[in-house]
């Protein structure tokens, strides 16, 4: 009887072994390549028609990624007192992974609702889909000063509005995208037989959510939610070079990028830091799907 | 001294967990003081009135006697409490002034007249603190361009964003057409002019051409010297606009008492710790990375310095518009067209687009103080970097 329990488990540490040297692998791949074409490729890179498609191999444009490492491990400036580069990345790392996830929290809410008003009424969906599409194709860059003087004018009842705040609603809007989509497509995705059963049953609407729907959308949520809290994370970064947030990567982006010709591998510091952070957004939705792993059957298979 | 700036910003590290989400919204707001209120606020009573300055970029050595009257009390001495507001990637200080976000902005002349012209934004120049312009054209010493008369048919560096019309009105200057350039888009660093993507780069005297002076040959290993570069002024070759000035709001002014009171002090605040800020260059960059500036000490005194020579001396007394400097700069900004045919401005600018009287009213309040207001004894200091070689 106890048999079959173990061999799953078994089965799932090998996979994760797995999925760790594999990422291991890829990893020590990419700074393999990285050095050989440094030192084999042409030193003014790779040129298509006037446009450069691959970089040049200066240590300005690619530093070895050795340098880069031990760059971390030095003082943020050459004051005595400072802090090793690595401490600055990850502090800055952590605080625009709070604004992504409060982003995140936001849009996952406000999806979720525009999803539910959307499966209820087909009118909604015809009204509101063409305008969630749209609302996606505008600009960062010219949306992020406009929402800092919203936060600046509106002067909200109850609370101060502060500059992070206006990060995070931007986060929340490439957050909410793909929650609002996808959830749509799950509570939808029952199978006609499977409404009409419910519906011989005389249950109502809510219960029909409940029961049959909300269960069908978790693999499609956490799909979506996924690709929301990747979102959330390059909403944030870049909203805080927008609108030069003080405290997150985007700051130290644009803040060590000017270091860039006396600096070149403290440049790549932030970078790290953001991909770290997109990692960890990523890692932080997978736990969560594993509370809700009764349901991701449908995922597993499709 | 509390400081002005951002007080927040570990605090929201915290908040912004999962968990947080709305209710930390809720839950953080009353406790400081406000930040962005009007300048009427408080006053007589013994508070001090709030007052929000937007500058143009990141906190650096451009801004030092901001931060130094901040750090040395003087904004508190005037009653006043002041928020520095540092920009980003897309804040655009005359549009945050024009919103009324912001009481104060800091930015270049050329740009807030496109704006003002664009916008019919009410803006006045209060402050021209920058006497004169500060930008560079940087070649190689060893190429075959000498002077803004080369210009033609070569890849020019800029940053954008109004940046560029000095180059314009320059080659506007010497009958030069200007859709042969091939205009560059700089980022933030020199990197593109080092790998040759541009044969002469925009420079400022405070910041990039320090940058190319701390960067290393990698033919040689030591750094670059003066002598590798051709350094083009804009100053000295015509083309050159006014640049660093804080513009007010002017449907304030007209009609706002208050705020014409806290625009003189203000000013005399402004006005003591750039004289202060001249008089202790290393203490006045050591603030500035204290303030947030990401720059090592050599670089960061390098642009306080070079920031000092662009606004002393100042023979008509600190940040004082000199009316000849803004007519060149309305006719430069007239006679510049870009690549694409535009120009920043297509009419003079209205008369009330700068004043005196505030700046003056200031001054001569601080007189009878011990500083040098028109910085005739000011001199620069020696600034290195030979002994940052690896």
């Amino acid at each position: 009887m106890s048999a079959a329990p173990t061999t799953v488990k078994l089965k799932d540490r090998s996979g994760a072994r797995r999925a760790w040297l594999g990422g291991a692998a890829g990893l020590l791949a990419l700074l393999v390549l990285w050095e050989v074409y440094k030192f084999l490729g042409p030193s003014d890179g790779v040129m298509v028609f006037d446009t450069r498609i691959l970089p040049r191999t200066s240590d300005l444009a690619m530093p070895h990624t050795w340098d880069m490492v031990t760059r971390m491990f030095e003082g943020e400036t050459g004051a005595p007192n400072a802090d090793p580069l690595w401490v600055a990345v990850v502090t800055a790392a952590a605080f625009s992974l709070g604004i992504a996830a409060a982003g995140w929290v936001v849009g996952v809410v406000v999806g979720f609702g525009l999803a539910l008003i959307m499966l209820r009424w087909r009118l909604a969906e015809w009204g509101l889909l063409p305008w969630i599409v749209l609302s996606q194709t505008v600009p960062i860059i010219a949306f992020a000063p406009v929402v800092r003087n919203w936060g600046i004018q509106l002067d909200p009842p109850f609370f101060e509005w502060r500059d992070w705040m206006s990060v995070a609603l931007i986060a929340s809007w490439l957050a909410f995208f793909p929650i609002a989509v996808g959830v749509l497509k799950g509570l939808q995705s029952p199978e006609t037989s499977h409404t009409e059963l419910m519906r011989t049953y005389a249950v109502g609407w809510w219960t029909m959510l409940l029961r049959l729907r909300l269960p069908a959308a978790v693999p499609f949520l956490l799909a979506a939610m996924r690709l929301a809290a990747a979102n959330a994370v390059i909403g944030a970064v870049v909203a805080e070079v927008s609108t030069g947030l003080r405290g997150g990567i985007g700051r130290l982006l644009i803040q060590w990028a000017g270091q860039a010709s006396n600096d070149p591998a403290k440049a790549w510091g932030p970078v790290f830091g953001a991909v770290a952070l997109g990692l960890v957004a990523a890692g932080s939705v997978a736990l969560l799907g594993l509370t809700l792993r009764t349901y991701r059957r449908q995922e597993e298979s499709s | 001294m509390k400081h002005t700036i951002r007080r927040h910003s570990f605090r929201s590290a915290a908040l912004g967990t999962l968990a947080a989400g709305a209710l930390a919204l809720s839950a953080c707001g009353a406790d400081e003081a406000d930040t962005g209120d009007d300048a009427e606020a408080g006053g007589d009573n013994g508070e001090l009135t709030e007052v929000s300055l937007q500058l143009q970029w990141l906190p650096q050595g451009q801004f030092a006697g901001y931060f130094a009257a901040a750090e040395q009390g003087f904004f508190e001495e005037e009653g006043l409490e002041v928020e520095i507001i540092e920009s980003g990637g897309d804040i655009v200080p005359q549009d945050a002034l024009a919103n009324g976000e912001v009481d104060y902005a800091i930015a270049w002349v050329p740009k807030v007249l496109e704006t003002m012209e664009a916008t019919e934004a009410d803006l006045v120049n209060i402050a021209q603190v920058f006497q004169r312009s500060g930008t560079l054209q940087v070649a190689w010493a060893d190429s075959d361009i000498e002077g803004v008369e080369d210009f033609e048919g070569r890849s020019i560096g800029s940053w954008g964003f109004g940046n560029e019309w000095e180059i314009f009105a320059a080659m506007a200057e010497y009958d030069l057409d200007s859709t042969t350039v091939d205009i560059i888009t700089q980022d933030f660093n020199m990197n593109a002019f080092l790998e040759g993507d541009i044969d002469a780069a925009q420079a400022m005297t405070y910041n990039e051409y320090a940058q190319l002076l701390q960067a290393t040959d990698p033919d040689t290993g030591e750094l670059y010297t003066e002598d590798d570069f051709t350094v083009i002024e804009y100053e000295e070759t015509g083309g050159a606009m006014l640049q660093d000035a804080i513009w007010a709001d002017g449907e304030r002014l007209a009609d706002d008492a208050d705020y014409e009171e806290t625009t003189v002090a203000f000013l005399r605040a402004v006005t003591r710790g750039w004289a202060w800020a001249a008089e202790n260059p290393e203490e006045a960059a050591e603030i500035t990375i204290n303030a947030g500036s990401g720059w090592e000490y050599d670089h960061e005194l390098w642009m306080v310095n070079e920031t000092n020579a662009l606004i002393w001396p100042a023979e008509d007394g600190f940040a004082t518009i000199d009316e000849a400097a803004w007519d060149d700069t309305v006719a430069a900004a007239l006679e510049a067209v870009n690549e694409q045919d535009d120009s920043p401005i297509t009419e003079e600018p209205s008369d009330d687009a700068w004043t005196n009287e505030y700046i003056e009213q200031a001054l001569a309040d601080l007189e009878d103080e011990d500083l040098d207001l028109t910085g005739e004894n000011w001199e620069p200091i020696e600034v290195s970097f030979e002994n940052e070689a690896d």
